[in-house]
Formats: structure tokens, C-alpha cells, sequence
């Protein structure tokens, strides 16, 4: 009956809302009526007409009935709300300037968080889209290197990956996952292979996972038994769609990779793209199909489990360590060539199970610290906003204290007065989140598209789900609230009388203005420091020397299907070296700064060395291509070979030789079956990164390209990388010319791989590349917003106190001292913002320094840069109010009181 | 009857639905008609007739719509609405109920002493 009621009334109460003219005639009109009957009434009793008038007005008391009448029929709330926004809107717009910066810096930083948090959620947060995301966990081995610093493995050989399935039994559904990997394949012929991101996985993963086809069907728990024996492939949805243009047909079509055929028997389901988060695979390959599963000594997947509801992580982790133990230590019976300590440390390795919700990828690790400190930047720079349009709504509203005095005088309530202020403050919120939002949906695809080396693109599922909308409308809220409620609460506090007297509550909202820039400029400082920081290591990378001279270096990676001599492959280098603009040729077993190869030596016949030495093949004439240094000794030349002959650096040098001149001696690298790994050093290079640009050296020899067996025969070898030396500022614009020219060598040679050898380098900066570009850029926001926040404090502070300046003015003070009494106060905020930022600084520099190159927080430049940049902007934010206040005319300063 | 106000608000609403259940009429007439069925026992305030309608109205237990009076001016008349109607028998039941319990309550009085 109520209900039925108030539905009634809806169009009553709507009509009061949107034709409101039209009610409020009607209103009139009727009171009006009764007035002059009543009237008439009056007069009819013997009443003067003007008296009666009066009287009749009175005893109707027509102003508060129709009021009254209206709050009847009106929606209160609605009608209040539309009242506030109105109202809001017109103090908005009254100040259109104060406005834009508000709304543009709130939005630029809202924007960056949000975008910061996508990033965030599409790479740590968001669970796989697989049946019980929460029953995920990985497996991984944790321990200490030579040096005793800690490291951690996640991959596994699979025999010792079937004992621990075996021994999880009913707990846990145990999965292999490789890592996702570029492998060239082909649906014809040879020469349309193209690349395409593989992972080898369980078959059991898709049932595990409770994934259902999109067509055709998944790979299954038969298709882990036999190895070599399921050449299915699943393809993934979204490669289906890209390459396939979802084409049902695909299923039955068959591709070849290396040497192997696999037929394509379903597509996955739509949102599945592999379990690692920053890589979409294409292709799903049973695991039984990889050539190394019944290798015990090759670790080459990760271990994913989904453990059984209600078991325990602890006991179950515990058994498949002892499980895996058991192997690792049956299998090192059969380890020669390593050191004892080697041994012994990969046996004290300890098993760890986390749980992996959101998948488990090399870019989670590369970047987790990273996105997380950036999110700190930005939420730092979000809270430097909100601090500015907290200063300026409380002087604005400071402005408008004598107006709400008079309100609260006339009765407004004082939840009026915050929902008038808070209104605004919604308002504005919302015009920035508006910014934000396109902000953040442009951005977060280019900061990935920044991270994407150019050969491996990650790829983030950036879709905006329930999360990222969740945290906006959380940020806003949160956001709101800290701009908005100080002066709100402040418009709440409001004691008329003082206020219509301009009295002493100037005083206290001074402080609390003030506070805020010192806590501003303390954000602030924390912003620049972290951000002076990350510059810095980007600039130590991007300068340091790396030993040879990438400039003009195209790289191809070449195969040929069956293996080719080593004069064969020479033969190549000089059909490409007659190609016009080809300065040099040479060949290497890989290119410098991709993978590694590495192993223990003995000198002397001494025992295997605890510390190993790195390796690469080259050929005669490589060292001079790179114009990597010889220090000393000779080149290698045709007739040199592994075993045979070696050239080392001078890293090498002092870890092995101790800095005795090595040429002439020789070592052995241990762990060669059936022959005797024995080299010759010939000569000595300068250092240069092997693996990554930001390790120390390391010890490395080079060992010739042409390789010899037990027997002394010379091997084939089906695949090198070419190095080009070009005229070209850009090696890439001679590819597709190399690329034929190889291809037309015949003998199955074909270039897998294009890449120069300044994108490999420039690839290990990305991630310092990123951070000191949306470093600097935040930490010019932070520092444009803080000055803005304390141009308008001063300003505001002279506009107050004008009136007093004047009268020391006139008393004689001289300009200095106006602009010390000025800016004292906002300075020594300025200061202990600095301070308060600088301990805050040095406290997170710690929890950064992974992610730091060249360069310490405690640095004093790290510390004194950031802090002259500050007191500069402070000082050239704080100049216009000094000269405002400079130029007080005391005369027309007095006149006008 | 110290404060008859406070008394009377509460049965203004059912005094306003009876009136109204014999015919439709406009503000007016109703405080003419309030006055002369309540005389001053009931002091009605014509200052709070309007508000009291107005809610009515909302509530949905009246309805209202512009009619010429007899002399031929337009006025806003009031009828009652079923579920006015309604409510009127169930508040007149309640304030007939109430009026003879508490009758009877004085008349024991009166007998006792």
C-alpha cells in the first residue's frame, strides 16, 4: 500500500522537478485565491481594505505555507542536490582558470594512476581465466651462486617433473608449462616460414584448467605419455583470429617446425592466451613433443600445479622436495667436470611453492618492482594535486567565508554548507576523472608499446575489467575526499560572528595551508629524488662503454636445415660481403648479449673451477668486425678449432690466469664426453657485456666456429649468426636485400632472424628507458603542480595581508624586508618539506636499488640536485607575490579601508 | 486542553478526508467548511490548511484538478481518491474506537468517585 502510494506520487514529485515554473504558478495561483476571499471576508466585516490585506496575510502566512507546500511535493533531496550542483557549477565557472588547472592536474594524475594500476592488472593482478585461478601455484628452486648472493631457478627437467607428479598423487594436478618462445615454422614450403609464439605444455593443462574448446579439441592427458608421439598442436583464439581470420577449416591443417610435423586439432578458448601475462602464445605443443623430454640433465619447463581443494601447501611442497631432491641427487652421480662446492650448493637448493594466480612470466619479474614504483610516483603525484585544489578550494572558500556566515546566520545547516563545498569538489572530480579516463586509455597501450623489444613484443591483455573500474571509482572517491573534505569541514566549523567580522579564524586556516605546501613539497622532493634516481642509471647504461662499436652491426641469424661446413658458411659471408654497402662479414655461434653458454674449467689439470667461464664461438675476423680490441696475441685464423685454440678476455685474465700473461697456456673446459676439451690462448680482448649490459664482466674465451669431434672431423653446423658491418646509418634498410641474397646461396640456407646488435643493447634499457621517461615527466609534474600549489598560497597570504604590508610600507620598511616577512614562512615549509622528503627519499631508496645502475641514494648529487631544482621552483613560484606585494601603494592601500 | 493544537494536527488529515468525501471543493471553501463543523472547539489554523493537502495530495489520497468556480474563476478542487477513501473509513473506525474507549475510561471515573 505505501509502495503503491509512493509510486503514485512519482509523477507528482517529477513534475515539481522539471516544470517547476509551471507548480509554482499553480501554487501562487492558489493561495492567491484564498488570500483575496479572505480578504473579501474581511473587508465584509467592516475591515479597511488595506488593513484587511494585511490581516489576511498574516493569519494565512502565505510565504510559509507555500514554502512548505513546495517541500511537500518536492524530492528533497533532488531538488537540493540540484540546487548544490547548480549553484557549484556557477562557482566553478565563475573562476575558469582555477578551474582548467584543477581539473587538468587532477586528471593528468588520476589518469597516470589509473593507467599505472592497468598496467599494474594486466600484468600481476588479474587471474588467469582459468577454473580455480586460486588453486594455482609454481614451483621453483631457491639458493645461493658462488658468491653467496641468492638465486632462484624455475625451470625443470622433465624425468624429475614425472617423479613429483607421480608422488603429488591426488594433492595437486602437477603441469609442465614451457616458457613461450618465437619459433619459426612453416604451413607450406621453406621459403614462407614465418614465426609464431610456441608453448609446450601438459596435455592434462586444458582439463586441469576446465577449458573447453573453441573449435575442434584440446590437447588431453593422452597426449602426455608417449614422447614423440602427439603431433597435435592447439592454436590459440586469438591466433586463430589474427592468422586464420577464424577460419574453421584450420582444424586438420598441418604445419612443419625444424623437423617435425604437427597438425592442428582444435582452438582454444577465447580469453586463454598461455599462462604467462605479457606474452599471447599461439600455438600449444604437448610437451611429449619437445626433443629434450627424456633428457634428465636438461631443465627446460616450468612446474605449475592446481592443488587439490583443502591441501595443505606446506607438506605437499615438502614431499616434492624430497622427491625432486632424490633425483638431483642420483643424477649429480653422473656430474663430471663441476666443482664440489658446485655440487654441493645444487643440492642444498630448496624448493618453494607460491602461488601463481595470475600466472607466472619473465616480465612479472622484469617489471614487477618497476610498475609498482611508478604506481608510487604517480599516487604521489595524484596526492601533490590533490593538496593544490585543497589549497584552492579552502582559499576560495576562504573567499566566500563572509557569504557562508550569512548563510549559517539566515539557518542553513551546516550539512548544507559541507554538501555545498563537497558538491563542488564531486564536480570537479569528476570533470578530472573525465581527463583521467582518456588519459588513461591512451597511455597504457603506449607504455606498453615503449616496453616492446622490437623482436619479442609483449603483449598485456589491457582490457578494462571489473578491477581497473573498481579502482577508479575508488580513486575518485578517495580523491575527492581529500581535496574536499578539509574545506568542507572547515565551511562546517564556520562560527558566523567571526567570520562577519573577518576575525581570527584567518589564523588557523593559515596553518593548514601551510602544512599542506610543506607536505606537498615533501611529496615532491620524494618524486624528483626517485626520479633524479632513475635518470641517472638510465643515462650510466645508455653512456657506458660496452667494449665494441654496435654502430652499422645488422645481425642474421642464418640456418640451414642439415648443417653446413665451416667453409660453406664462409663461402656465405663472402657472397655478402661483395653486396655494395657491406663494409665486413663475419660469423659467430649467436650474436653478443642473447643467451649463454657456460661451464667450469680446469687449469693444470686442477679440479673443475668453482667459478665458470662464459663462451662463444666466433670466426676468424669477428673481433675485428665488432672492433672488439685484441690486447694481445693474434686473431683466430682458418685453420684454428674448439678444441684447439682459444682467445679470452682480460676479465678472464684475472679470474683464471690472476692477471699471468695466458698466452701460449692452455685449459681445459671440463664436461666433454668423449674427448678432452683442451684450448690454447692466443690472444687477449678488451671486456665487453656477454649476457647483460648491467653485470660486471664476465670471464669469457672464444672458441672458434669450426668444430672438431673425437675423431678430429670437422662438424657441420645448422645454424650461425652473420654479423654485417654496413655503410647504413640504418642496417635494418638492407634486410630484405640480405635476406634474398642468403636465400639465394642455396644449400638451405635462411635467415631465421634480422636484428642489430644497438637493439639487443638498447633491449636490456627498456625497462631503465621507461622509468627515467615517466620518471622525468612525473617529477616535472610533481614539480609544476607543487609550484602552482605554492604560487597560489603566497598570492593568497599577500592578498591577506595587504593591509598590514601596506602599513610597514609606510613605516619604511624596506623591499627586501617585505619579501623576507612574505615568503619567510611559506620557505621554511619549503624547507621542512624537503627535509621530511629527503628522509622519506632515503628511507625507500633500499626497497629501488634493484632496480638502480651506477648509482647509490645516498649519493650526496642524488640528494643536493633535486633539492636546488625545488628551491628554485620555490623561489621563482614565490617571486609575482613578492613583487605583488613589493608594489603595495600604501597610500591607495589605506585610502581604501 | 492546555495545547488543542497538537491534538488537532493529528486529526486535521481525517477532518480534510471527510470534507472532502461529500463533495469536491477548493481550499477555500474547505477552511469554510472546517470552520463551521469544528466551530472553535477545533482550532484549524487556515495558515496550515495548505500543506495539509498539499501531502494528501502527494500521498495519493486526494487528487486535485482546476475548475471555474461559480463565479467563474478558476480554483484548484479537491476530490477524494479510492484509496482516500479508504483510509478515511479505517481512521474513522480507529477514532470512533478511540473516542469510546476513552469515554468509557471517564465515565467509570465519574461513577467511582
Amino acid at each position: 500500500m505505501k509502495i503503491a502510494r509512493w509510486v503514485s506520487s512519482v509523477p507528482l514529485r517529477v513534475r515539481t522537478l522539471f516544470s517547476k515554473q509551471q507548480v509554482e504558478r499553480e501554487l501562487d495561483e492558489e493561495m492567491q485565491f484564498h488570500l483575496e476571499k479572505k480578504i473579501e471576508e474581511l473587508v465584509g466585516l467592516g475591515m479597511a481594505p488595506l488593513d484587511a490585506k494585511r490581516a489576511a496575510r498574516k493569519v494565512l502566512g502565505v510565504e510559509r505555507q507555500m514554502q512548505q507546500c513546495r517541500d511537500v511535493r518536492a524530492w528533497q533531496g533532488w531538488e537540493r542536490l540540484r540546487a548544490d550542483v547548480v549553484f557549484g557549477w556557477r562557482q566553478l565557472m565563475k573562476r575558469k582558470v582555477t578551474t582548467a588547472a584543477a581539473v587538468l592536474s587532477l586528471g593528468l594524475a588520476m589518469g597516470s594512476c589509473v593507467a599505472a594500476f592497468r598496467l599494474i592488472d594486466a600484468l600481476l593482478l588479474r587471474p588467469l581465466p582459468i577454473a580455480h585461478p586460486e588453486r594455482l601455484v609454481v614451483l621453483s628452486r631457491v639458493g645461493t651462486d658462488s658468491s653467496g648472493a641468492p638465486r632462484s631457478y624455475d625451470t625443470f627437467a622433465y624425468p624429475d617433473f614425472q617423479l613429483m607428479r607421480a608422488a603429488a598423487g591426488k594433492d595437486a594436478d602437477l603441469i609442465a608449462v614451457s616458457p613461450a618462445d618465437r619459433y619459426d615454422l612453416t604451413y607450406k614450403t621453406d621459403e614462407e616460414m614465418e614465426k609464431a609464439y610456441v608453448q609446450y605444455v601438459s596435455g592434462r593443462m586444458f582439463s586441469s584448467f576446465g577449458l573447453q574448446p573453441a573449435l575442434g579439441r584440446l590437447l588431453t592427458r593422452e597426449d602426455d605419455v608417449t614422447p614423440g608421439a602427439a603431433p597435435y598442436a592447439v592454436i590459440s583464439y586469438d591466433y586463430w583470429s589474427r592468422r586464420f581470420g577464424r577460419d574453421p577449416k584450420v582444424v586438420g591443417q598441418t604445419f612443419r617446425m625444424g623437423t617435425q610435423m604437427f597438425e592442428v586439432v582444435g582452438v582454444g578458448p577465447k580469453d586463454f592466451t598461455g599462462t604467462e601475462p605479457g606474452t599471447v602464445v599461439d600455438i600449444f605443443l604437448p610437451t611429449m613433443m619437445y626433443p629434450d623430454v627424456t633428457r634428465d640433465d636438461a631443465s627446460w619447463h616450468r612446474t605449475l600445479a592446481i592443488v587439490a581443494p583443502g591441501v595443505e601447501l606446506e607438506p605437499l611442497r615438502a614431499k616434492l622436495d624430497a622427491v625432486s631432491h632424490g633425483f638431483e641427487v642420483q643424477r649429480s652421480k653422473s656430474w663430471t667436470g663441476m666443482s664440489a662446492e658446485q655440487i654441493a650448493r645444487s643440492l642444498n637448493d630448496r624448493m618453494l611453492m607460491t602461488r601463481a594466480a595470475s600466472g607466472v612470466s619473465e616480465l612479472q619479474g622484469d617489471y614487477r618492482n618497476a610498475l609498482v614504483w611508478l604506481g608510487v610516483l604517480v599516487a604521489l603525484v595524484l596526492l601533490i594535486a590533490c593538496t593544490n585544489v585543497a589549497n584552492l578550494m579552502t582559499a576560495v572558500a576562504a573567499a566566500r567565508m563572509r557569504e557562508m556566515a550569512v548563510r549559517v546566520s539566515l539557518g542553513a545547516g551546516r550539512g548544507r554548507l559541507v554538501r555545498l563545498v563537497m558538491a563542488e569538489s564531486v564536480m570537479l572530480a569528476i570533470l578530472a576523472s573525465v581527463v583521467g579516463g582518456v588519459l588513461a586509455w591512451w597511455s597504457a597501450p603506449m607504455v606498453v608499446r615503449m616496453i616492446n623489444p622490437a623482436d619479442n613484443p609483449a603483449r598485456l591483455m589491457l582490457d578494462a575489467d571489473w578491477r581497473v573500474m573498481g579502482f577508479a571509482v575508488l580513486l575518485l572517491l578517495a580523491a575527492t575526499m581529500l581535496f574536499g573534505l578539509v574545506p568542507a569541514l572547515r565551511a562546517a566549523r564556520l562560527q558566523p560572528v567571526s567570520a562577519l567580522k573577518g576575525g581570527e579564524e584567518q589564523q588557523g586556516r593559515g596553518h593548514g595551508m601551510y602544512a599542506l605546501i610543506a607536505t606537498q613539497v615533501a611529496f615532491c622532493f620524494v618524486v624528483l629524488f626517485l626520479a633524479g634516481l632513475f635518470v641517472q642509471t638510465f643515462h650510466r647504461l645508455e653512456n657506458k662503454p660496452v667494449g665494441f662499436d654496435a654502430k652499422g652491426l645488422l645481425l642474421l641469424e642464418t640456418e640451414s636445415g642439415h648443417g653446413q661446413t665451416p667453409e660453406a658458411w664462409g663461402q656465405l659471408a663472402e657472397t655478402l660481403r661483395g653486396m655494395p654497402g657491406v663494409k665486413q662479414v663475419a660469423i659467430s655461434g649467436r650474436p653478443l648479449m642473447t643467451g649463454s653458454w657456460n661451464g667450469p674449467i680446469s687449469i693444470n689439470n686442477g679440479p673443475p673451477s668453482d667459478d665458470w667461464s662464459y663462451f662463444l664461438n666466433v670466426a676468424p675476423g669477428w673481433l675485428g668486425t665488432m672492433k672488439l680490441p685484441l690486447v694481445e696475441g693474434r686473431d683466430f685464423v682458418a685453420s684454428d678449432s674448439f678444441p684447439g685454440e682459444a682467445i679470452v678476455n682480460q676479465e678472464f685474465v684475472r679470474r683464471f690466469f690472476h692477471g699471468a700473461d695466458p698466452i701460449g697456456k692452455t685449459f681445459e673446459k671440463t664436461g666433454g664426453e668423449d674427448q678432452k676439451l683442451i684450448v690454447r690462448v692466443v690472444g687477449v680482448v678488451a671486456d665487453a657485456p656477454y649476457r647483460y649490459l648491467r653485470e660486471a664482466p664476465l670471464g669469457v674465451a672464444f672458441v672458434p666456429t669450426r668444430r672438431v669431434n673425437a675423431k678430429g672431423e670437422v662438424m657441420k653446423d645448422s645454424g650461425e649468426t652473420l654479423l654485417v658491418q654496413t655503410a647504413e646509418a640504418d642496417p635494418m634498410s638492407m634486410a630484405a636485400e640480405m635476406r634474398r641474397k642468403v636465400a639465394a646461396a642455396g644449400a638451405g640456407f635462411r635467415v631465421s632472424n634480422v636484428e642489430t646488435q644497438q637493439e639487443l643493447i638498447d633491449n636490456q634499457t627498456v625497462r631503465e628507458r621507461l622509468l627515467a621517461m615517466l620518471g622525468g615527466f612525473f617529477a616535472g609534474v610533481a614539480l609544476l603542480l607543487a609550484a602552482i600549489g605554492l604560487y597560489g598560497v603566497l598570492h593568497y597570504s599577500v592578498v591577506q595581508r595587504e593591509r598590514e604590508l601596506g602599513i610597514r610600507i609606510a613605516l619604511g620598511a624596506a623591499a627586501g624586508n617585505i619579501a623576507r616577512v612574505v615568503t619567510v614562512r611559506v620557505m621554511l615549509m619549503v624547507l621542512l618539506g624537503a627535509a621530511v622528503g629527503l628522509g622519506a627519499g632515503l628511507a625507500s631508496v633500499r626497497f629501488v636499488q634493484t632496480l638502480l645502475y651506477g648509482v647509490r641514494g645516498t649519493d650526496v648529487s642524488m640528494m643536493v640536485v633535486p633539492a636546488v631544482v625545488l628551491l628554485l621552483a620555490a623561489g621563482l613560484a614565490a617571486l609575482p607575490a613578492v613583487m605583488r606585494a613589493v608594489r603595495i601603494d600604501p597610500v591607495v592601500m589605506l585610502r581604501s579601508e | 486542553m492546555s495545547k488543542p493544537s497538537d491534538f488537532v494536527q493529528g486529526t486535521l488529515d481525517v477532518l480534510l478526508l471527510k470534507i472532502l468525501a461529500l463533495e469536491p471543493l477548493h481550499g477555500w471553501a474547505i477552511s469554510q467548511r472546517l470552520k463551521a463543523v469544528s466551530g472553535n472547539v477545533l482550532q484549524v489554523s487556515e495558515g496550515s490548511l495548505y500543506p495539509a493537502l498539499h501531502k494528501l495530495e502527494v500521498g495519493g489520497w486526494i487528487t486535485a484538478e482546476w475548475r471555474p468556480t461559480e463565479n467563474n474563476r478558476r480554483a484548484k478542487f479537491y476530490s477524494l481518491t479510492a484509496s482516500g477513501r479508504a483510509a478515511l473509513r479505517e481512521q474513522a473506525a480507529d477514532w470512533e474506537r478511540l473516542a469510546g474507549a476513552v469515554s468509557l475510561v471517564l465515565g467509570i471515573n465519574e461513577s467511582a468517585s
